[in-house]
């Protein structure tokens, strides 16, 4: 993959303006440099507490990124503040800068909802909603967007589904509820509910921690599937997990960015210390 | 081998599992479940036995006529019957929607510092006596409706056929509205505590696909909730079903069926309220009980059908659109 390689906050072709619709996927030639986000020394404080300490990382679009840290290091945190899903926490504040695709995040009047439907989440666990069937829980996305075509509808269905590696199993059970089915395929329905609504960026974190092992070799191996279509932003704490599914890896360490960079080069030969520590499991 | 004696020495002498305090606990448990059982069947027993003769000599007749004549040793109890359900109607219709509204406004859109202060000040509401608000209905409730509020009723709803007729200020609807005041609180407070068991999680799902703050609460929040809620609304019923002085207060206290709400009524635990002191002969006496044990049974029978609506709205659920 060509964005593998380090490319500097460098604003790129796309800066500025808006692709106002979202589900015209622009082609890898275009992006190849493309940072999706670009942030500058970010930092957030839970009240008193500071959770992310001056942050600065670009994330390269069409690629997998994955954040790797102890507990409480700040990884949850930072990807929330990458579709501004962290205000919805009580008495949070953030310094810094985030550009989407060259756009102010937290520009005045920029909406947090559109912000949200431009790049969605996938929890730690999965969070279906219970009351909606298996077909209503992808659709309900598009529904809140005002989509209400029955063969568009349809045809979001099938495709989110087989995207998220899910239609074989629930073709026959639409209508069932949506929790009927194993923690495994719930998740995944949680990963295609989210890119029912074409997302450009999906965040996701820690997918697999509720998962088992089974269960979790699926979501990685959709995860890699995926990445030809999305940005993807994975926090895990599994370090296997980050080797194995993205190309790059960043290192938090008590709300800072330690290490960032390709994969393969962070896990063999990582240049700072810490990092060197936390792979190799002397602490963490 | 010494070593290995002394470990199972040790082992031995830690006692079993006590059996009996776990038997105990199952008992003590299963008695007082089974106290509040029996203080149900006491209850129904004891009011059916107290209106024994008027079972006998009225029959079927008790509740299906309207004739309520002590003198004449008349007794039919469907006006009071009428009276109870009508008036228990209108306060839900006007309660439910303000308590669930309130509720939601409590857990999901107020700043923080203003729930506490507010959740206190709707369950002091509660804590008003009936009486007090009985007379708070008669010298300002009962003039405010009969100035305002029902001649505008009167005016632009008449056509209806539910705001015809003279106005008095005391009637059914004023005994609805009292009744809505009073059962108010509960259904907001338990709506409240079951708006804040709904999982983050559940409003996380419907924030990360660009919902609004309203979509959230319609998506994730209230169908998530849908039972729970409805349950405080029974519980409201049941609470709004019994209510006795504020209403015999305001409602005017005629037994009469009348289509328009602003004529007086009558409920069957007003009736029990007002009567009682005067209800000289036995068989007045009796059908008094018998009441009663009407209200019982009204009480009892609203709460089953709550409890089957409960469980369709349970199979209904994974079928019903977004």
């Amino acid at each position: 993959m060509a964005v593998n390689t380090m490319s500097s906050s460098t604003p790129t072709s796309q800066s500025g303006a808006m692709n106002p619709t979202p589900t015209s996927p622009a082609t890898a030639a275009e992006l190849v440099t493309a940072n999706a986000f670009a942030v500058k020394d970010l930092s957030i404080w839970y009240g008193e507490k500071q959770a992310i300490k001056n942050i600065s990382i670009d994330i390269p679009v069409m690629a997998i990124t994955a954040i790797i840290g102890p507990s409480g290091c700040g990884k949850s945190t930072f990807i929330r503040c990458l579709n501004r899903m962290h205000e919805l926490v009580p008495r949070t504040r953030v310094e810094g800068k985030i550009l989407f695709h060259g756009e102010d995040l937290y520009a005045a009047g920029s909406d947090p909802a559109m912000v949200r439907r431009r790049v969605g989440m996938v929890f730690q666990k999965s969070n279906p909603f219970p009351t909606m069937s298996i077909e209503e829980n992808v659709l309900v996305g598009l529904r809140l967007n005002g989509v209400r075509n029955r063969q568009v509808l349809n045809e979001r269905l099938e495709k989110s589904l087989r995207r998220a590696a899910l239609w074989d199993e629930v073709k026959n059970d639409l209508k069932k509820p949506g929790m009927s089915i194993s923690g495994g395929q719930q998740q995944r329905l949680c990963i295609a509910r989210a890119l029912a609504v074409e997302p450009e960026v999906l965040l996701m974190d820690e997918p697999c921690s509720a998962l088992d092992p089974i269960a979790t070799a699926k979501i990685e191996e959709l995860i890699r599937e995926l990445r030809d279509q999305y940005t993807i932003v994975i926090v895990t704490h599994n370090m296997q997990q980050a080797s194995r599914v993205s190309d790059r890896t960043a290192f938090f360490y008590v709300g800072e960015l330690i290490e960032f960079g390709d994969t393969a080069q962070l896990f063999n030969r990582p240049r700072e210390r810490q990092t060197e520590d936390y792979i190799t499991g002397r602490f963490g | 081998m010494p070593a290995v004696e002394g470990r199972a020495h040790a082992k031995l002498e830690v006692p079993p599992p006590s059996r009996f305090a776990d038997k105990a606990f199952e008992w003590l448990t299963l008695a007082m479940a089974l106290a509040v059982v029996l203080l149900v069947i006491l209850v129904g027993w004891q009011l059916a036995r107290g209106s024994s003769a008027a079972i006998q000599k009225f029959g079927f007749h008790f509740l299906a006529t309207s004739t309520w004549d002590p003198v004449a040793e008349q007794f039919g109890a469907l006006p009071f019957i009428y009276g109870t359900v009508v008036s228990s109607l209108i306060a839900l219709l006007i309660a439910v929607p303000l308590s669930i509204a309130t509720a939601i406004y409590l857990t999901e859109l107020a700043p923080l510092w203003i729930r506490q202060p507010l959740t206190s000040l709707i369950e002091m509401l509660a804590a008003i006596p009936s009486v007090i608000l009985g007379l708070w209905g008669i010298f300002v409730m009962i003039p405010f409706l009969r100035d305002y509020p029902f001649p505008f009723l009167k005016k632009y709803l008449g056509w209806s056929g539910l705001f015809t007729g003279p106005i008095y200020g005391v009637s059914m609807l004023a005994g609805g509205i009292i009744i809505a005041i009073m059962i108010l609180p509960i259904i907001t407070s338990v709506s409240r505590e079951i708006l804040r068991s709904v999982p983050n999680l559940q409003r996380e799902a419907a924030y990360a696909l660009g919902a609004t703050r309203w979509e959230v609460t319609r998506i994730a929040v209230l169908s998530y909730a849908k039972r729970g809620l409805f349950g405080a609304v029974i519980l409201g019923l049941g609470r709004a079903l019994g209510e006795t002085m504020a209403v015999t207060m305001v409602i005017g206290n005629t037994p009469q069926i009348a289509t328009s709400l602003f004529a007086p009524g009558y409920t069957l635990a007003s009736v029990i309220a007002n009567e009682f002191t005067e209800a000289t002969t036995d068989l007045y006496l009796e059908a008094l009980f018998e009441i009663g044990l009407v209200l019982f049974g009204i009480t009892i029978l609203a709460n089953l059908i709550g409890q089957l609506l409960l469980r369709t709205l349970k199979t209904s659920s994974g079928t019903r659109g977004a």
